[in-house]
């Protein structure tokens, strides 16, 4: 049943050779941070949206997990010695499978609620790790944060592997996303979007569904993390565990659409610069949370759907097919996914 | 036991604003399903507009409540007029938590841009003043502020049950449809009964800045501490609210005075657990839709 079309192959290989690409076309230092950044949300997007938007759930303390990631990297460098150069890299793997893992008991406290108490419960979540990042001070040095060590990286080239190894995870998380999304466990997460108590009845695992959702998109958002301690250098409770990260990340998948795909990707692609250029040129930062949440009731109030939505019922309603909608009655809403 | 005792009392001041500042936030998810995330950034706007008043033209918090409040109350049906009232029904739960934000972040931005992000406190003459009853010292600014919130508790109370607009509040709370069909405007009781949330979150405002130091990013810890609250409580349950909110500041005070004051804020979420793991309605919420 998981069938991929040559469509979406040649989208999906032709998207990632472009985002290859990037940093060898553009070197500038700033250019490739500005790219890391908008990986790294896309990543965050991506993994956000396979619970929010396949599943419905939203949550709002994704970046909880993120900082998980962030704090098990430099934890790692700090109390076990991993080292400097490219093997903090190789231990992303293992960062993703140990906050997916300790992300299993907060899914199943998390998912014993729905709407907006599941929407209560991750933020508390986000401000309990904050808390903990405070409070457990032998581990994470407190409101002093950890440092990692600077790697010795060609200086001409010093961004390019931690922009590598975000589109690596990127990558994973996009197919992470195609997976559960073209394939039973997406079938299960959609029934329960749309009436979670019809598809228990009917028979669907619905606990399992939307475990397996919300520990893949921990586990994902951690190893964005990781990368993003190593990257900075210098990570701290606030900058670390910032709410921000999370309207960021949810307002992109919002704006692409959410439960698609594409959509998060697309949206981080066309926010991320626009927040960089923002923040570039309003300097203040109290301006840029203005202008920020112009953007995102603009977005919520114009175009609840996200783009992708808009345009594919755009796309089906001007293409006249058998059994296509008679004029006057609407289209068909888009279930399922369009890519 | 005496510094037990003494946390009690503290705590129980502290949680009687708390009550205040959480009883807009269930009302307005009890009438139209929309957790306000801004209601922290409302409070904060508050405090700074009570500081404003105070230092810049001599108005006394408690007076500055009763200029401040017809303010918030139209700001507030202007607010859901706009941002929350576009919103499809079926999507509102949902969508309004990040409208809501959006909205924070906006006053957020506003705040720090015109006050910058130092700490400010309201700090009239008689702030460090105290009573002392039976060996127990008691601030006389939370006492005052624990009493302002009960009355503005009360007049609450009596505003949805005595009159004919609270009692549309009431029904639409308990039953929308049922409302509507015997004539309940259900657009106009939303945007009256989100302007009455703004008005009890800036006249908490106002309270809380004499009390606690504030800065624009204040809001955060705020809304964290409120919602786990009306979550305790039962989303939609005024006197769940309450009971939850003084329970929430004793057990706050207490844990700050016996164990450690940098754990103590984790109380809030240890607590919000521990229910949602043996009771996930809340302590006084219903399965279904909430009753005042």
């Amino acid at each position: 049943m998981r069938t991929l079309g040559a469509g979406g192959l040649a989208r999906g290989l032709g998207f990632t050779a472009c985002l290859l690409a990037f940093p060898f076309l553009f070197p500038e230092h700033w250019v490739v941070n500005i790219g890391i950044f908008t990986v790294m949300y896309m990543v965050l997007a991506t993994s956000w949206n396979i619970l929010g938007g396949f599943a419905g759930y939203l949550s709002l303390g994704h970046a909880a997990f993120f900082g998980l990631g962030a704090y098990a990297e430099a934890i790692a460098f700090e109390h076990i010695g991993i080292g400097s150069g490219y093997r903090p890299f190789a231990v992303l793997p293992l960062i993703g499978i140990g906050v997916a893992v300790l992300a299993v008991p907060i899914a199943w406290v998390a998912l014993r609620v729905r709407a907006a108490t599941f929407a209560i419960v991750t933020i508390s979540l986000l401000f309990i790790v904050q808390q903990l990042a405070f409070n457990l001070h032998s581990l994470t040095n407190g409101a002093q944060g950890l440092s990692m060590p600077i790697p010795p990286f060609s200086v001409s080239t010093y961004e390019l592997p931690f922009y590598l190894a975000m589109v690596g995870v990127w990558a994973a998380a996009v197919l992470a996303s195609w997976y559960v999304a073209t394939g039973k466990i997406g079938l299960m997460l959609f029934a329960i979007r749309d009436d979670e108590e019809r598809a228990r009845g009917v028979g669907v695992r619905v606990t399992f569904a939307k475990m397996v959702a919300f520990v893949l998109s921990a586990g994902l958002a951690g190893m964005a993390g990781g990368i993003f301690a190593y990257y900075e250098g210098f990570i701290y409770p606030q900058f670390a565990i910032d709410p921000l990260v999370t309207i960021g990340a949810v307002l992109m998948a919002f704006l692409g659409g959410r439960g698609t795909i594409w959509g998060p990707t697309l949206g981080a692609l066309i926010l991320v610069p626009t927040q960089q250029y923002l923040a570039f040129s309003q300097g203040a930062s109290q301006l840029y949370l203005i202008a920020y949440a112009a953007v995102f009731l603009t977005i919520m109030l114009i175009m609840p759907r996200g783009i992708i939505p808009s345009v594919a019922d755009f796309v089906v309603a001007r293409r006249p097919k058998n059994g296509a909608p008679r004029s006057g009655e609407p289209a068909t809403p888009v279930t399922g996914v369009p890519s | 036991m005496h510094l037990a005792i003494q946390a009690v009392i503290l705590g129980l001041l502290t949680g009687g604003v708390y009550a205040l500042m959480a009883s807009g936030l269930t009302l307005a998810f009890g009438i139209m399903r929309v957790i306000n995330v801004a209601q922290g950034a409302m409070i904060v706007a508050g405090a700074f507009a009570s500081y404003t008043l105070f230092t810049d033209f001599h108005v006394d918090p408690f007076v500055s409540i009763l200029v401040m409040t017809p303010v918030a109350f139209a700001a507030g049906v202007i607010l859901q007029v706009v941002f929350l009232r576009p919103l499809r029904s079926d999507e509102r739960e949902d969508l309004s938590l990040l409208v809501t934000w959006a909205i924070a972040l906006g006053f957020e931005g506003v705040l720090s841009y015109v006050y910058q992000t130092t700490y400010r406190a309201t700090l009239p003459g008689y702030v460090n003043r105290s009573l002392t009853v039976l060996g127990y010292r008691i601030s006389v600014v939370r006492l005052a502020a624990f009493g302002v919130s009960c009355l503005i508790l009360a007049v609450l109370y009596v505003t949805l049950h005595r009159t004919r607009f609270g009692r549309a509040i009431r029904a639409t709370v308990q039953n929308p449809m049922s409302a509507n069909l015997l004539g309940v405007d259900a657009q106009r009781v939303s945007a009256y009964g989100f302007g009455i949330s703004v008005a009890t979150a800036t006249a908490a405002g106002a309270v809380f800045g004499m009390v606690e130091p504030f800065n624009p990013g204040s809001h955060y810890d705020l809304i964290s501490r409120l919602l786990t609250i009306v979550v305790l409580g039962g989303l939609g349950s005024l006197g769940g609210a309450v009971v939850a909110a003084l329970f929430m500041g004793v057990a706050e005070a207490v844990l700050a005075a016996e164990i450690s004051p940098t754990w103590s804020s984790l109380t809030f979420f240890v607590i919000l657990i521990a229910v949602l793991l043996f009771r996930p309605q809340g302590l006084l919420g219903t399965a279904e839709r909430g009753a005042l």
